[in-house]
């Protein structure tokens, strides 16, 4: 790892007094490609990440999944590096590597010896400019098979697996980008076709849709000549057009019960908020530390503590490009019914919207923050998919300080402010009970003047 | 004239570089960098601690880790009472309940964790170097100063006779588990879980949890180790001013050297059965007792391990999951302890190919046994291992967890270095010796959970062993 520039800053909470920065360059290729570049000296080691800005957000009807499964045919091969060169050249090379598909980015890296940095840019040129002349239907039909597998290993044979599927929908209205599932259905795995790669490809996998982090034991210098070399002659894609649907808000609370093959209840919370960045994400954030982040945070005090009633609970925003949401999952006890954990979460969360958080609870969660921001800056692999996902989201590799001081800023109103807004009022709920436990389910709320 | 030699070397310039079109040739490997270990620094308390120090001080954090050598394998130790134990020490200490203790460590801007393995039970904590002192003390007061009230034994039971039950709801969970009472007899420290099992855990009390305490908290058995932005002089004035009081119990706890364990018996090859009716996929574990970590066959058995089923492009996961599609994903394992631990290979396979991927898991056995590798094949699994390993020392945890992997197995820091060395020089010759000594088709233990009622048919024409079907 690389010394971080540290600076001290003479008013500052008790631990604030460390500023963070991941320095970066940022280049632009000819054909729109954005290369970023992080040095550090620590470990002879070095991280290509690349994340084209699609994901399962930009399918189209009856192709839900489709990104994902698209993620799978990076690694088919390409013109020059053909199926399975990929994997076997990297890994002589001492490298790993793999990928990863949100609603918003899919996103590929390798990691390896510093000696291994041209042949990763070489191979990620390859298949950005040059995956289409070796792709063919066998390799779509084998890599839907096997994604269907994943499918099934985290979805259908997968306790509460099931709920992942339910609620999208609950919280989106039908066509909003995030209203499905990254995985998709089933059924819409089996239509893809070869020709749906192609069209995909042309259209999301250009470089001007992309961006690249390399990061590690390089020089800038020696970084940029072999990225001229490898991706210069790739063609710049279409213009793209991304959609940008408003934060959908719930009118009611919507309660799904699903029966599975479980031994205990759990109860899912889902409340709309905003996307991130957004004036109240960081508030957001802090919430979720003060209900959850440590044991004596309010809803694990007041659940796994004092009335004893669930194994676990926790609270957590998740702010993506376009919208957000945050979430509560809370799994009871032994013969626990799900109407209980909800009267107590329902309590602490309309406590702390009174009240707010005490001083000392703003001081924890803000010192907590800080460390763990402190401890994903310790791995070129970390900084370098954050510094994307920064470039992605503000436009600033460096955002790390940003995000800090955003965090930092929150104050006690701010977080009583946002409790009060977003997490008081509709939300989807989901109860999973074991199979024949109907008696556990979770209930709607009953809002007086309203029902 | 001449137009061919001019032709040729246009052909040259293509290769190398075509302004207008990719370069179509994968570039050569630099000069591969060369594993430099981190240092360490060793002293000692009067009481017997040991502090082990190693400076990385690019992030201005510092962490411990407090390795007391016992563990779920001490003498007389029920199943799970030294994980339990181990939970219960944040769980309140020094007039602190657990959520007081909790709270000063995040006002701190660090974590404590409190966890035990079969060999030893471990203390960690990481702060910002500038509170890292007081987290050490929180530290040594869940160590040196721990409750254990009933209250709080009670609550924690609750919890873990959950986490129990919800194992029987996760096919992989429940495969393991079978597969460990099987393979490991009564008595043998692997039979139960070392998380316990109901019957246990209905045991555990806050007088079980002080007895096993009392004798396992001792400085003659205990290392600390201090990795991070630290020096070794701050390393050993913190720990003497946090653990320097820490007295060596009365009655020592003890543990059977792990040569001493007697050795699981092999069985001939069976097939063991859990039904999961309606399930999607079938959860298959196969595999035998292994070997200990301090066979001199350890680098060779590595890299025959990686071509089998220990990376993407092994055998096992390019046949199940690339080639036939039957998985997701599949590979093997050699379980490394100082006390044998199991060689397994495992993946979660559609239902209906169940019969196909056991037969595909053992002619892959037979073939590792049968036929030398290809010197591709090799030559990428020694790199793998080799040229990998340079990312391993990237973080003053990932420093920290090597200190203390060397310490579990009792041999210098040095020898990870030597290990590589060893597989760099693994012949085909040597793979296909290991393979056939400690790779056995015919004394596996198969188990299989999944909806038996499509699966068992196929299953029984396989012919590779008696079946029995168990639940869990």
């Amino acid at each position: 790892m690389r010394p971080l520039r540290l600076l001290t800053l003479l008013l500052a909470a008790p631990l604030g007094a460390q500023a963070i920065s991941v320095p970066a360059t940022v280049d632009t290729l000819a054909n729109g490609l954005t290369v970023i570049v992080h040095e550090d000296h620590s470990a002879p080691i070095v991280t290509v990440n690349t994340w084209y800005h699609v994901g399962s957000g930009s399918e189209k009807p009856g192709r839900t999944g489709f990104a994902h499964l698209f993620e799978h045919l990076m690694f088919m091969g390409s013109e020059h590096a053909e199926y399975p060169q990929f994997d076997r050249l990297l890994e002589a090379a001492g490298a790993n590597n793999n990928g990863s598909t949100t609603e918003d980015r899919t996103n590929y890296y390798e990691s390896g010896p510093r000696s291994a940095l041209a042949l990763m840019l070489w191979l990620d040129a390859d298949r950005m400019g040059w995956l289409l002349p070796t792709m063919d239907s066998a390799k779509v039909d084998a890599q839907r098979d096997i994604v269907k597998n994943e499918r099934r290993q985290s979805y259908e044979n997968q306790p509460y697996g099931m709920v992942g599927d339910v609620m999208p929908t609950l919280m989106y209205p039908a066509g909003h980008p995030y209203s499905w599932t990254v995985i998709g259905s089933m059924a819409d795995l089996s239509a893809a076709s070869l020709e749906d790669v192609k069209e995909f490809f042309r259209t999301w996998y250009a470089p001007n849709n992309a961006s690249i982090v390399i990061a590690g034991d390089v020089t800038r210098k020696d970084v940029l000549a072999l990225v001229h070399k490898y991706f210069d002659a790739i063609p710049r894609g279409p213009a793209i057009t991304y959609p940008t649907p408003s934060q959908p808000t719930l009118a009611k609370d919507t309660l799904v019960t699903l029966e599975d093959r479980v031994q205990l209840a759990r109860l899912y919370y889902q409340f709309p908020t905003v996307r991130a960045w957004a004036d109240d994400d960081a508030a957001l954030e802090v919430a979720g530390q003060i209900l959850s982040g440590s044991k004596n945070s309010r809803l694990t005090k007041r659940l796994q503590y004092d009335d004893q009633t669930a194994v676990f609970v926790y609270a957590r925003p998740e702010a993506k490009k376009l919208a957000g949401d945050f979430g509560i999952v809370a799994q009871a006890k032994p013969g626990i019914a799900l109407p209980v954990l909800q009267r107590a979460i329902d309590e602490e969360l309309a406590r702390l919207a009174a009240d707010g958080p005490t001083a000392r609870e703003m001081e924890q969660a803000h010192n907590s923050m800080e460390s763990s921001f402190l401890s994903r800056i310790q791995t070129v692999g970390g900084k370098a998919n954050q510094l994307n996902e920064y470039y992605y989201l503000t436009g600033t590799p460096d955002a790390f300080e940003r995000d800090l001081d955003r965090l930092k800023a929150v104050t006690a109103d701010d977080v009583k402010r946002v409790v009060t807004k977003y997490l008081l009022g509709p939300r989807a709920i989901v109860g999973v009970v074991p199979m024949g436990k109907t008696n556990l389910k979770a209930m709607p709320r009953v809002i007086s003047g309203v029902n | 004239m001449n137009r061919i030699l001019p032709l040729l070397a246009l052909v040259v310039v293509a290769c190398t570089r075509q302004p207008d079109g990719p370069v179509t040739e994968a570039p050569q490997l630099g000069e591969a960098p060369v594993l430099t270990l981190p240092t360490v620094d060793t002293a000692r308390l009067d009481n017997g601690l040991t502090i082990l120090t190693s400076r990385n001080a690019e992030v201005p954090m510092v962490s411990a880790r407090l390795i007391i050598d016992g563990g779920a394998r001490t003498a007389g130790a029920a199943p799970g009472l030294a994980t339990f134990t181990a939970g219960m020490l944040d769980e309140g200490a020094a007039g602190k309940t657990g959520l007081e203790l909790s709270e000063a460590v995040d006002f701190l801007g660090a974590s404590l964790n409190t966890g035990a393995g079969w060999e030893n039970v471990t203390i960690s904590t990481s702060a910002p170097k500038r509170t890292f002192e007081q987290a050490m003390g929180l530290m040594a007061d869940v160590v040196l100063r721990p409750t254990f009230a009933s209250a709080d034994v009670a609550r924690e039971r609750a919890a873990r006779e959950a986490a129990l039950l919800s194992a029987k709801d996760s096919p992989g969970q429940v495969a393991n588990r079978v597969f460990y009472r099987n393979v490991y007899p009564a008595g043998h420290p692997y039979h139960v879980d070392m998380s316990g099992d109901v019957a246990s855990t209905a045991r555990l009390d806050s007088a079980a949890v002080r007895g096993f305490w009392t004798a396992a908290s001792d400085p003659r058995h205990a290392t600390l180790i201090v990795t991070g932005d630290v020096t070794a002089a701050e390393a050993k004035s913190w720990a003497q001013s946090a653990f320097g009081a820490w007295q060596a119990p009365s009655s020592e706890a003890t543990k059977t050297p792990a040569a001493d364990v007697a050795a699981a018996p092999s069985s001939a090859t069976r097939i063991i059965l859990v039904d999961k009716p309606g399930a999607a996929q079938s959860v298959i574990y196969i595999g035998a007792p292994g070997v200990a970590r301090n066979t001199p066959d350890y680098a060779a058995i590595e890299v025959m391990n990686t071509i089998l089923g220990g990376s993407f492009s092994s055998r096992l996961n390019d046949i199940l999951r690339e080639q036939r599609g039957y998985s997701y994903g599949a590979g093997s394992n050699f379980n490394w302890n100082p006390v044998a631990g199991p060689f397994t290979a495992s993946s979660q396979v559609r239902t209906d190919v169940t019969d196909s991927s056991l037969a595909v898991f053992f002619h892959e056995f037979n073939r590792i046994r049968d036929e030398p590798v290809d010197t591709v094949e090799l030559m990428r699994a020694r790199n793998y291992l080799v040229l990998g390993a340079l990312g391993d020392y990237e973080t003053a945890g990932q420093v920290g967890g090597a200190i203390s992997s060397a310490l579990l197995f009792g041999m210098p820091l040095q020898q990870t270095a030597d290990d590589l060395a060893a597989m760099g020089k693994v012949t085909a010759a040597d793979v296909q010796r290991v393979a056939k000594q400690y790779l056995d088709p015919s004394k596996l233990t198969v188990v299989v959970v999944g909806d038996l009622s499509v699966i068992r048919p196929g299953i029984e024409a396989l012919g590779l062993g008696p079946i029995e079907v168990q639940t869990y």
